[in-house]
């Protein structure tokens, strides 16, 4: 789960990293009266979890109350990469001496924490060999270490303590909150020789949520991303007209990367995983059902974990409620997939022996029409 | 990383032993829905499984196999090493390092959902016995016609000189399904596990059979996400791996910064995406198959060669 920005300031707030002064506006009446209290002039940010929000324009000053009504508007109403924000955030304008880089990230391939910083702060950090890559234990930074990397960063001596502490406090959001990234860009180092952190992209571990009952307020999920999280499906809405049902996430995603080979569009990826009965098939496709755009669901199964003649009954089972009106395009083995196919025969799913048969079939059906 | 670690060792023993390919196993949460019915499936591939593990059921038995209240008591009764771990996520960290307090050697970690620092801890702790973690949120680990510690269904393994790896669980039997199908028996079939911590990373495995006459060829299943098919491809040049490699990468059409089903299937910018990964095991000569299908026309090609 990306956080938004405030959110992740909220976080860095508790573990005493110092944020700029900010408020959050849903609305232009939030904003008037954040303003009032804020004092012109400020920053208006957009709450989104995608990158790239500054250059796509979605950070505005802004000067007056006359700026507000206009600039307001128009970034509530501002796409990025699809996303419309949830709030904008005011936020006060400080002295900035000097921008760094601070992340600390988990590093997979090394299978521990690693701290990413740069003396240059603002920057795409894949972009610059300007950096420092350092790996830490899970059991904590020493103030030695986070001292090497203050010096390595030239941070100004009256500002090494606060610099050391925040990196230490970082780590604590990582480790406590049981975050994925946590990364401040740019930390600013401002005429007081204090430290602000002017942005907040934190991740946190979608599998550790549930012993954080203080971060689910922040669990942000479209009501069709609900309804699946519920069934324990993983669901992911694509742009195409074909949805995409299978057992298992690396099967779902291969399927995917067939049918855009052979010039289908995925319109929703399903992956309902290995606990797939008839109801849990008959749930997946009441998800896909309240998409309109689908036009035809591809269905791959690999049997084995799963019974593929309960998930033969479940999608008999949809056609007689109507839950289902488009064609199912079916390649089911492993399991009882000859007693699946019996009983699919006479209804309006087709069943094929090869997933590429199944692929042409439904890309064949959906571009003649 | 120990390099020593010999998995076959482990988990069939040496012809000269008497339960040779009968190694004995254990089960971590033998009593619940998932353990109980794989524990059925993997006695009648061939697993000898000599107890399972389940607090408050010491003393029971399920399917003639006795249940134990601890590790310990489980590893008296049976002197095993190899503990396969069925309980669910919330759990896995405290059954692991009771695993690991008590002489295990071999973990086969299946639950999915577990917490990323739960996972590196564990690791940690690995390191530390000694021990060996595969997974989580793996179907596990098939020596074909011998013995599986895990979830895979039977059909797709045949015995052969192939070795499959693979980060996800449906497209190792997929492409194992193939495999067979094309005259590619397997020596080994691993999963390495959809998480972004993998207790036995691609390298980890690669070195397993490095040296292995009995392997004749490499399968590697990946998907987005994460660099380890990066960092495979720069072992492979870097340590002059001789044994013929062909790969298959699921996602190359997801969308960026998705969360596609596996917690390790995501692209973050370049970090993480199918061109990254292809373009590294080209550099490493590796191709890359377009679908599961194509892996043994594939192998077949680059066998002959």
């Amino acid at each position: 789960m990306r956080l938004l920005e405030y959110q992740g300031k909220e976080l860095f707030n508790q573990f005493g990293i110092k944020i700029p002064e900010s408020i959050l506006a849903e609305s232009l009446e939030d904003a008037r009266i954040g303003s009032q209290k804020l004092g012109f002039p400020f920053v208006l940010k957009s709450q989104l979890t995608v990158g790239g929000r500054g250059k796509a324009g979605a950070i505005q000053k802004c000067k007056d109350s006359s700026e507000l009504e206009t600039k307001f508007i128009e970034l509530l109403k501002k796409e990025v990469k699809g996303e419309l924000p949830r709030g904008i955030l005011l936020e006060k304008m400080v002295d900035i001496v000097k921008e760094i880089y601070l992340s600390i990230f988990l590093n997979r391939s090394k299978r521990c924490f690693s701290i990413i910083a740069s003396s240059e702060g603002g920057i795409d950090i894949e972009q610059t060999d300007n950096k420092i890559i350092q790996d830490i234990s899970i059991d904590g930074i020493s103030g030695e270490l986070a001292n090497t990397i203050a010096s390595n960063l030239n941070i100004p001596v009256k500002s090494k303590e606060s610099f050391v502490n925040l990196l230490l406090n970082l780590f604590r959001v990582v480790v406590e909150k049981e975050a994925e990234l946590a990364e401040i860009n740019p930390l600013a180092i401002i005429s007081d020789d204090s430290l602000l952190a002017l942005d907040a992209k934190v991740i946190i571990d979608d599998n550790a949520l549930f012993r954080h009952e203080d971060l689910q307020k922040y669990l942000y999920l479209s009501d069709l991303e609900k309804q699946a999280a519920k069934n324990g499906f993983s669901f992911v809405e694509l742009e195409g007209d074909i949805a995409i049902i299978g057992n298992g996430a690396g099967l779902v995603m291969s399927t995917l990367d067939m049918v855009t080979d052979a010039n289908g569009k995925a319109g929703a990826f399903l992956d309902f995983g290995g606990k797939a009965t008839s109801e849990t098939i008959y749930e997946a496709l009441k998800v896909i059902s309240r998409l309109p755009k689908i036009k035809a669901i591809l269905v791959n199964l690999y049997g084995g974990i799963v019974r593929t003649d309960l998930v033969a009954l479940g999608i008999l089972e949809a056609y007689k409620n109507n839950i289902l009106t488009v064609p199912v395009y079916a390649r089911i083995s492993g399991a009882q997939s000859e007693k699946a196919k019996e009983l699919l025969n006479g209804s309006r799913a087709r069943l094929f022996d090869t997933v590429e048969e199944a692929i042409n079939a439904v890309v064949l059906k959906i571009n003649s029409n | 990383m120990s390099t020593q670690f010999d998995i076959f060792r482990i988990l069939s023993g040496n012809e000269s032993d008497s339960d040779y390919e009968k190694k004995p196993v254990i089960i971590q949460g033998i009593t619940g829905s998932f353990g109980s019915t794989h524990t059925k499936l993997m006695r009648s591939y061939g697993t000898n499984i000599v107890a399972g593990v389940t607090p408050g059921k010491g003393g029971s038995k399920f399917d003639d196999v006795p249940v134990f209240n601890t590790v310990e008591e489980a590893v008296k009764a049976s002197g095993s090493v190899i503990s396969g771990i069925f309980v669910p996520a919330p759990f896995f960290y405290k059954a692991a390092k009771e695993a690991l307090d008590n002489g295990i050697k071999l973990i086969v970690a299946i639950p999915e959902h577990v917490p990323i620092i739960d996972s590196i801890k564990i690791y940690e702790y690995a390191q530390k016995k000694g021990a060996r973690m595969i997974g989580p949120n793996t179907p596990g680990v098939i020596i074909p016609e011998i013995m599986k510690v895990g979830i895979m269904p039977a059909q797709p393994f045949t015995k052969g000189k192939t070795v499959v790896f693979s980060r996800s669980g449906t497209l190792m039997y997929e492409v194992s399904f193939h495999l067979s199908n094309s005259g590619f028996g397997q020596r080994l079939g691993l999963g390495i596990g959809g998480d972004p911590i993998n207790g036995s990373n691609l390298i980890d495995s690669f070195e397993l059979i490095r040296s292995r006459e009995d392997v004749d060829s490499v399968v590697v299943v990946g998907e987005i996400g994460g660099d380890a098919e990066e960092q495979l491809a720069d072992y492979i040049v870097k340590t002059n791996y001789s044994k013929p490699v062909v790969a298959y990468i699921a996602g190359r059409s997801a969308p960026k910064e998705k969360r596609m089903g596996h917690a390790g299937a995501i692209v973050y910018g370049n970090y993480g995406s199918a061109d990254s990964k292809i373009n590294n095991y080209a550099k490493a000569n590796v191709p890359v198959a377009k679908s599961p299908r194509e892996v043994p026309l594939l192998l077949r090609t680059k066998l002959r060669k």
